[in-house]
C-alpha cells in the first residue's frame, strides 16, 4: 500500500462530532495512500466512517465535526495547514468529487450549461466563449449525446445515469488529478451502473487520474480497485491489494462480508410441491 | 412435469395497468403502459423472482396482486378465486392470505406505535385468535423472526433497519399468509443484514410453506432465493423460466445484458464486456415492434415492425424474442 510518491496519503486520521450525547469519535486512526493513476476502494457498511473519511479529505465535514488527529497530504502538502483559499483551489483543480445522488447534489434551478460554466468560472481563467466550448467538450467526454442541446437542459430532465454523467463532467471540469466518488452508482440500475463504471475506468486512463472510490458493493470493488481498504466502526479492518484482500482475507470481518455476497455460481433452490392448508 | 390436479396458488393472466390517458383531447396519447399483458403463475411454497430495472413495471405488478392497485385489464386468480372483480370489502378479507413486504421498513411502520401494537394490529383487525392471547401470539411472532422480546416496546425509530424489516415480516406472518409479495425487501439494508434477512425469509418459507413473489433489481439475491424467475422490460415479461436455466442460458438479449452487467466477484476476471448502451425508453412512448430493439445489439429490421410474443423454448423456459433460437444451441 505504501507508494513512493502517493498522490494522496492519509495518516492516522481521527474525526469526531459534537452531539447532544457528548463528543462522538467517528473515525479512528485511519491511514492509507493512493498512488498516481491508481484506484483505491474504501468498502464498508453504513456507519463504518467511509463517507466521513472522504468528507474530511475535502474539508467538508459538517459544522459539528472536526478532524481531531492525523494528517492528510495531497501531493506532499498538508491540507490541514492550508488556508480556506488554498483549499478552495485544491478542491476542483486538484481533487474532484462525485456524490451518490446526482439529482440531490446538482442545483435544480440552473441549466446544466450554467452548472458547468460556474465550475469553470471559479477554477479557470477561460473567457465566456472558451468556457462554452469546454463545457461541450466535457459533456462529450462523459459521452452525453447531443451535448450542444443538452447544455440548455435542467438536471431533472435527465435520467439518473445521465445526471450522474453531468456530475462527473462538473467534477472533471478543471482536470483534477484525483477523483473522489462516494457511492456514485448506488442509486443506479445495474446496466447503467456498468456504463458508469466503464466510463470512470476509461476517464481514469485517458486523463491519468487517480480514483478514490467509496462503496458498499463488493462486486463494484472487484471491478474497479487496485487497492482496497475495508472499514468498520470507524477503523481500518484490513487493507491491501485487491487480489490479496479478496483471495486471502486476513480479517474475519472481510471474510464474513465476502461470504454474505450471494454467489451466482451456486444453484438456486430446488422446488417441491406442497399442499396449502 | 407436474401432476395435472395441482393448481397454482396464484395465476396472473394478461394483466395490464395503464396510467393517465384521460379522454380529454388535451392529454390524448399520454397513456403510460406501466404493465402490459403480464401473465405468470406461482406454485404453493415457491419463490417467484421478478427482476428488471426501474420503471419496468415490477412494483406495479406486485401492488396489483395484493390489491393496492386496480388492474386496467386482466385477471388475478388466487387459490382458485378471481380477485379483480371483488369489492373493496371482500378484498380486505381475502388479503389475509396475501401480504406485502416493502423496501423501506421505516415507512411501512407507524412511527407512533410500538412494535408490539403494530404486530398486533392486523390480528385485531382480522379478529384472529382470542383477544387476550394475542400478546402471546406477538411474542411468538417476534421469536419467529429472531427479535428480542424487549424490542416489542420500542418505537420504529429506536431500532435498526434490519430489525424494523424483521418487525414488518413478523406483522405479515401474523395472518399466516399463503403468499407474500416482497418488493425489494432487502435493498435498503447493509450487506451482512441483507444476508441474515434473506436467510430468515428462506427459513420461514421452509417451515411455513409460504410462496413469495420476490421483486428485486438485485440479480444476485434473486438467483439465491428464487425457484423461478421472470425478467421484465418496459411493462412486459421478456423471459421466464427456472432460475438456473435462465441464468445459465439466458435466451433474451436483455437478460444476457442484465446478467453481464453484474459486477464479477472474482478479481482476476475483469472482462471487456458489452455494456448496454443508453437508457431504457420512456414507458409513455415505448418503441414499436419489440420494445427492446432500440438497445439490442442483435436487432434486425423486422424487430422494429413485429412485436414478438412470449413463446416456449424447451420445457418451461419462455422468451419474447424473434431470434431466441440463436442462443438456444
Amino acid at each position: 500500500m505504501t507508494e513512493q510518491n502517493p498522490i494522496l496519503s492519509v495518516e492516522g486520521l481521527c474525526v469526531g462530532f459534537r452531539t447532544a450525547a457528548g463528543f462522538a469519535d467517528t473515525v479512528h486512526d485511519v491511514s492509507f495512500s493512493i498512488g498516481h493513476r491508481k484506484t483505491l476502494c474504501i468498502v464498508g457498511e453504513s456507519g463504518s466512517g467511509k463517507s466521513v473519511t472522504c468528507q474530511a479529505i475535502l474539508g467538508l465535514l459538517a459544522g459539528n465535526g472536526a478532524q481531531t488527529g492525523g494528517r492528510i497530504l495531497f501531493e506532499g502538502h498538508d491540507l490541514g495547514a492550508m488556508s480556506e483559499t488554498e483549499l478552495e483551489a485544491i478542491r476542483g483543480r486538484g481533487i474532484g468529487m462525485v456524490f451518490q445522488d446526482p439529482l440531490g447534489s446538482l442545483n435544480p434551478v440552473h441549466t446544466v450549461g450554467r452548472l458547468l460554466d460556474e465550475a469553470l468560472l471559479l477554477h479557470t481563467q477561460l473567457n465566456r466563449s472558451d468556457r462554452h466550448v469546454r463545457s461541450i467538450e466535457l459533456l462529450r467526454l462523459v459521452r452525453i449525446p447531443d451535448p450542444e442541446q443538452r447544455l440548455k437542459a435542467y438536471v431533472h430532465q435527465f435520467s439518473g445515469g445521465m445526471a450522474q454523467r453531468v456530475m462527473i463532467a462538473i467534477a472533471l471540469a478543471c482536470r483534477p488529478q484525483l477523483l473522489i466518488a462516494d457511492e456514485p452508482t448506488t442509486a443506479l440500475d445495474v446496466t447503467i451502473q456498468a456504463q458508469i463504471l466503464e466510463l470512470l475506468n476509461h476517464l481514469k486512463s485517458e486523463l491519468g487520474m487517480s480514483l478514490l472510490f467509496i462503496t458498499h458493493d463488493l462486486g463494484v470493488v472487484a471491478e474497479m480497485a487496485d487497492d482496497v481498504v475495508v472499514m468498520r466502526h470507524g477503523r481500518v479492518v484490513e487493507a491491501g491489494p485487491l487480489t490479496q484482500v479478496f483471495n486471502t482475507p486476513a480479517s474475519d470481518y472481510t471474510k464474513s462480508l465476502l461470504d454474505a455476497v450471494a454467489r451466482l455460481d451456486t444453484p438456486s433452490p430446488a422446488y417441491r410441491w406442497r399442499d396449502v392448508s | 412435469m407436474m401432476a395435472v390436479n395441482r393448481e397454482p396458488l396464484l395465476q396472473v393472466s394478461n394483466l395490464k395497468r395503464y396510467y393517465g390517458g384521460s379522454s380529454s383531447w388535451l392529454r390524448a396519447g399520454r397513456t403510460i403502459k406501466a404493465v402490459e399483458d403480464v401473465s405468470f403463475f406461482v406454485r404453493p411454497g415457491e419463490t417467484f423472482g421478478v427482476v428488471g430495472e426501474s420503471g419496468c413495471g415490477k412494483t406495479t405488478t406486485g401492488r396489483m396482486i395484493v390489491g393496492l392497485d386496480r388492474p386496467t385489464a386482466g385477471s388475478i386468480n388466487f387459490a382458485g378465486e378471481e380477485l379483480t372483480t371483488l369489492s373493496a370489502e371482500e378484498w380486505r378479507i381475502r388479503r389475509r392470505k396475501m401480504q406485502m413486504i416493502f423496501q423501506n421498513p421505516l415507512s411501512a411502520l407507524d412511527p407512533r406505535m410500538t412494535i408490539r401494537r403494530q404486530i398486533r394490529e392486523p390480528l385485531d383487525l382480522h379478529d384472529i385468535g382470542i383477544p387476550n392471547e394475542r400478546d402471546a401470539k406477538v411474542e411468538e411472532l417476534l421469536d419467529a423472526v429472531s427479535l428480542q422480546p424487549a424490542m416489542a416496546d420500542r418505537y420504529p425509530h429506536q431500532i435498526s433497519g434490519g430489525q424494523a424489516q424483521r418487525a414488518v415480516i413478523a406483522r405479515a406472518l401474523g395472518l399466516d399468509p399463503d403468499l407474500v409479495v416482497c418488493d425489494e425487501p432487502v435493498s435498503a439494508l447493509d450487506l451482512s443484514v441483507q444476508a441474515r434477512v434473506t436467510a430468515l425469509l428462506q427459513d420461514l418459507q421452509e417451515r411455513r410453506g409460504m410462496a413469495y413473489v420476490f421483486i428485486s433489481h438485485d440479480l444476485r439475491i434473486v438467483k439465491k432465493l428464487s425457484h423461478r424467475v421472470a425478467v421484465m422490460y418496459l411493462g412486459q415479461i421478456v423471459e421466464v423460466g427456472d432460475t438456473d436455466d435462465v441464468y445459465r442460458q439466458p435466451l433474451h438479449p436483455y437478460t444476457r445484458a442484465l446478467i453481464a452487467a453484474i459486477p464479477d466477484m472474482a478479481p482476476n476476471h475483469r472482462s471487456k464486456r458489452t455494456t448496454l448502451q443508453g437508457d431504457p425508453p420512456s414507458p409513455a412512448a415505448p418503441p414499436s415492434g419489440c420494445h427492446f430493439h432500440t438497445r439490442c445489439h442483435m436487432a434486425r429490421e423486422s424487430c422494429a415492425r413485429e412485436a414478438p410474443v412470449l413463446r416456449e423454448i424447451g420445457g418451461a423456459h419462455q422468451v419474447r424474442c424473434h431470434f431466441a433460437e440463436e442462443f438456444a444451441s
